[in-house]
């Protein structure tokens, strides 16, 4: 394979609910059949390790950092990078939904989920601490950048991602079917698709979409994983609603051509982003 | 128990009781109610709720439902009937016997072998709700629930069955701390002295049936759910490690009991997941 090219797998799949021990087996299973298969980078879903619906759970299934349990996905990280998520106790005691970035046997980023949805369905906030900020980080595929879920419904997210210098952003999702009576494709899928492809256009870069898929306590979750290309087509989609553990290859010269045809990105004017902004900020004029 | 931890279960009875009252009134009231019904099986649990909604709503709005099965302990009638004279409240006596035999005259023949203890239980335990919901309709009374926190944690009891109510002014109360509330409040000494038994067959009592006691449940189940001690950190603290794996096993088995049927998200609002009113929404 050319050094351009850079095969990616993404683990769509059904959590235990609260049983890390049995989801972090599930992880080594798929780590095994992503290096057979010869990916270079391997992508679970948010909250992989413990199930999405935590609720009272999130005190049992907390890890810090350098927890055994987690210690032994960054080790298996030394035969593939890993991306995988989990809730993270910081040393202040915080929960966070949290993913890391492991590689050749080290943790090269941790991102803490900034956005935690309260509305609808949702109750993020009242169990876990908030993220503040996005960072990039370099892999084998250059800089690249996590949001998780909720992070890619906000636009400034993917937009600082990508004034950091990333080509390629990666979000795990543990993102349900909100409402099947939408017409055609069904309620937040729709959405989701049109989100990440928007955002590939306009940003020039790779996104890589990793949805769980299974049951809680009657909340559907769709899977629908996959990855989008610079210019807004799917490289690879997973199918809707079954475990599996999908490839991609992701070509970075397809990120060069769509940012010299359309530089977008190169032109961004931040200079007016960031006056401006400091104006609506001093004005306090938002609730931000 | 230790004292540490019976010290911290000691609830302040006239504050409690204030509570209690408090909630039965005018839960039931604003529910366009005057009145409430139960079962009394003689045991310390519907006493206690028997005295508090006497208490509340005054002994002419509270109604006794007696539910003898054949094999029930006539100790336990004799119980039940002296908490109906202390006070003053009406009651009807209803032996399930009949429904409850025919029942399984006619599944013991169909299944071809005789139901398991475990069934009859079940179904003595549901009879007697569907008696409670028809006398609900009959007299306008809403139906008091009397589990009290342990059972109710540990599943011990019947979905559907006596865990089934409109409302429970002792589902957050431990076994020891019924117990301490029914001593303040006056139920007979007859029944704080015995030892609690389902009355499901003979000689049944609650204690050897669940292999502990409720003293070593209540001790276990405060540290592990009201203090968020991990099961490691009780075990620390002294409690048998065999005992503290298997009620925390327990309590997660049965959490189906303690909640409603769930129901699979399909629209933009999902009852009981985004479709969010409390039940005294337009009361």
């Amino acid at each position: 394979m050319s050094t351009h090219v850079h095969k990616v797998a993404m683990a769509q799949f059904s959590p235990v609910l609260g049983d890390v021990g049995a989801n972090l087996d599930k992880h080594l299973s798929y780590v095994r059949e992503a290096v057979e298969a010869r990916a270079k980078i391997l992508v679970f879903p948010e909250l992989g390790l413990t199930g999405y619906q935590t609720q009272d759970l999130t005190l049992e299934v907390a890890r810090p950092v350098h927890h055994p349990e987690i210690q032994l996905l960054v080790d298996a990280s030394r035969e593939i990078d890993i991306l995988f998520s989990f809730v993270e106790e910081a040393e202040d005691y915080r929960f966070y939904v949290s993913a890391v970035y492991a590689s050749g046997g080290s943790i090269l980023h941790i991102h803490r989920k900034a956005y935690l949805p309260t509305y609808g369905m949702f109750d993020e906030r009242r169990y876990f601490a908030a993220g503040d900020s996005f960072e990039t980080f370099r892999t084998a595929l250059g800089k690249t950048g996590v949001m998780i879920c909720e992070d890619a419904w906000h636009l400034s997210s993917p937009y600082l991602l990508a004034m950091n210098g990333a080509t390629v952003v990666f979000v795990p999702a543990s993102s349900p079917w909100r409402n099947a009576m939408a017409a055609e494709d069904l309620g937040s899928h729709a959405f989701w698709r049109q989100l990440l492809q928007t955002y590939a256009q306009l940003l020039g870069l790779h996104v890589v979409f990793v949805n769980r898929v299974g049951y809680e306590d009657g909340v559907h979750f769709y899977g629908g994983s996959g990855v989008v290309g610079p210019d807004g087509s799917w490289i690879a989609q997973a199918k809707s609603n079954e475990e599996t553990l999908v490839f991609a290859e992701i070509d970075v010269r397809a990120t060069r051509r769509a940012r010299y045809t359309t530089p977008l990105v190169r032109d961004e004017r931040m200079d007016i982003v960031k006056r401006q902004l400091d104006g609506i900020l001093r004005r306090g004029s938002t609730h931000a | 128990m230790r004292e540490s931890v019976a010290a911290a279960l000691q609830v302040n009875e006239p504050l409690t009781t204030s509570i209690l009252e408090g909630f039965l009134r005018e839960e039931v009231q604003k529910s366009g109610f005057h009145k409430v019904l139960f079962g009394l099986s003689g045991g310390i649990d519907s006493a206690l709720s028997a005295y508090l909604a006497a208490r509340a709503l005054g002994p002419n709005h509270v109604h006794a439902v007696l539910m003898p099965y054949r094999t029930s302990s006539p100790a336990s009638l004799a119980d039940a009937m002296e908490v109906v004279k202390d006070l003053g409240i009406p009651h009807t006596v209803v032996d399930i016997s009949g429904s409850v035999d025919a029942y399984f005259a006619q599944m013991d023949d169909k299944l071809g072998e005789p139901a398991s203890p475990l069934r009859r239980g079940n179904r003595m335990a549901r009879e007697r709700m569907c008696t409670l919901y028809d006398l609900s309709a009959a007299q306008g009374a809403l139906v008091v629930g009397t589990s009290n926190k342990t059972e109710l944690l540990l599943g011990y009891g019947t979905q559907f069955g006596d865990m089934a109510s409109a409302l429970n002014p002792i589902g957050d109360l431990y076994k020891c701390q019924v117990r301490q509330l029914s001593a303040y409040v006056g139920v007979p000494k007859s029944i704080l002295e015995k030892a609690p038994s389902a009355d499901l067959w003979e000689d049944q009592t609650d204690e050897n049936e669940l292999g502990f006691t409720y003293d070593d449940a209540d001790e276990i189940l405060y540290q592990w759910v009201d203090l968020r001690l991990s099961p490691a950190e009780i075990v620390e603290r002294g409690a048998d490690a065999k005992l503290v794996d298997h009620i925390v096993r327990r309590v997660q088995r049965n959490q189906y009991k303690r909640r409603l049927p769930i129901i699979a998200k399909l629209s933009s609002r999902t009852i009981g997941i985004d479709f969010r009113y409390l039940r005294d929404w337009g009361l």
